[in-house]
């Protein structure tokens, strides 16, 4: 009985270091362990990249790759003197980096399963903008425009930090939604 | 006790040069980059005419450095489209401004060409970045 507890032990303690480890040595972001672990807590992988983070997190959120197929991030990536209306070019060379960055983290290399639904709603499409797929409209269908557009703190869907105060570690979740003027998300 | 003087004597004269209040390396590095392409002397006064009186105008909306950044280089200003907060462009209120060349240029190069829908000339940046650089 005592070896068989010792046994046991020794195999939670394998297990527990197994874990700790594929954390901790394992890739960053789509990390199935951590994943397992966190269940869905962590919706899209937080960009690790500091000079994206820079770049592009100047004028809104960096956001997480994994919100747009790699096909999308391309057309971004050679708009950027049009970047919505504004202008947002890159040295050559740090555009190269980044979007070769951002296709190795799109939706459809992250095995998360929030990326896989984005994949699933944009299907061979390219979409611009994140605001604009299924998938993310889906997940915003019960919020009035007016808590948004007209509103002041907020202004556009596609400033996610503005209500997900999480988003920066990259949880969407409806436990973290604070809508300025308009209190908590309670759904 | 000599020697150890010598050295501090040394060491201070060599940072002496590269942190006074107002100029910095990368904007000394500019300038000299911008009078090796013709333009110069540059002038504060100037660049102040530049950042407050620029103006052009797109589908019925006035755009100007001000737009974002405000009349006042000591305040935070707003990206007109997103919201997002933009830190003073003052270096006497944010010392972060003005310390890396290609930071600088980045930006000339992205908010010229959305403002005045063209690169600022040497010139222009040279006069801009004395103007800047005194606030």
């Amino acid at each position: 009985m005592k070896s068989m507890t010792t046994t046991l032990f020794v195999l939670l303690i394998l297990t527990a270091l197994t874990f700790g480890l594929r954390t901790a040595l394992g890739d960053d972001d789509d990390d199935d362990a951590r994943d397992w672990l966190r269940r869905e807590s962590i919706g899209f992988a937080p960009p690790a990249n500091p000079l994206y983070v820079e770049e592009c997190g100047d004028c809104h959120m960096a956001y997480p790759p994994g919100l747009l197929p790699g096909a999308s991030w391309k057309r971004i990536m050679s708009g950027l003197e049009d970047h919505f209306g504004d202008n947002a070019e890159l040295d050559p060379a740090v555009q190269r980096k980044l979007t070769a960055y951002l296709i190795a983290h799109s939706a459809e290399r992250s095995h998360l399963r929030r990326a896989r639904a984005v994949m699933r709603s944009v299907g061979d499409s390219a979409p611009l903008r994140i605001t604009e797929t299924r998938w993310f409209r889906h997940e915003h269908d019960e919020i009035p425009a007016r808590w948004v557009k007209g509103n002041d703190e907020v202004r556009r869907f596609s400033q996610c930090d503005a209500c997900h105060r999480d988003a920066a570690r990259g949880r969407f979740d409806e436990d973290n939604v604070v809508i300025p003027g308009h209190g908590r998300w309670d759904d | 006790m000599k020697t150890s003087f010598s050295i501090a004597l040394l060491l201070l004269s060599l940072t002496a040069g590269t942190t006074s209040a107002g100029s910095t390396t990368a904007v000394d590095k500019l300038l000299q980059q911008y009078r090796n392409a013709g333009a110069g002397p540059f002038s504060a006064e100037r660049g102040q005419r530049f950042w407050h009186d620029s103006v052009r105008t797109v589908d019925g909306r006035e755009r100007r450095c001000t737009t974002c950044h405000t009349t006042d280089l000591r305040a935070r200003g707003k990206h007109v489209r997103t919201g997002k907060a933009i830190a003073p462009m003052a270096p006497s209120m944010n010392p972060k401004r003005l310390q890396k060349a290609k930071k600088i240029e980045k930006w000339f190069r992205r908010n010229c060409k959305w403002t005045l829908g063209r690169p600022c000339t040497p010139q222009e940046k040279g006069d801009l970045l004395r103007y800047l650089e005194s606030q």
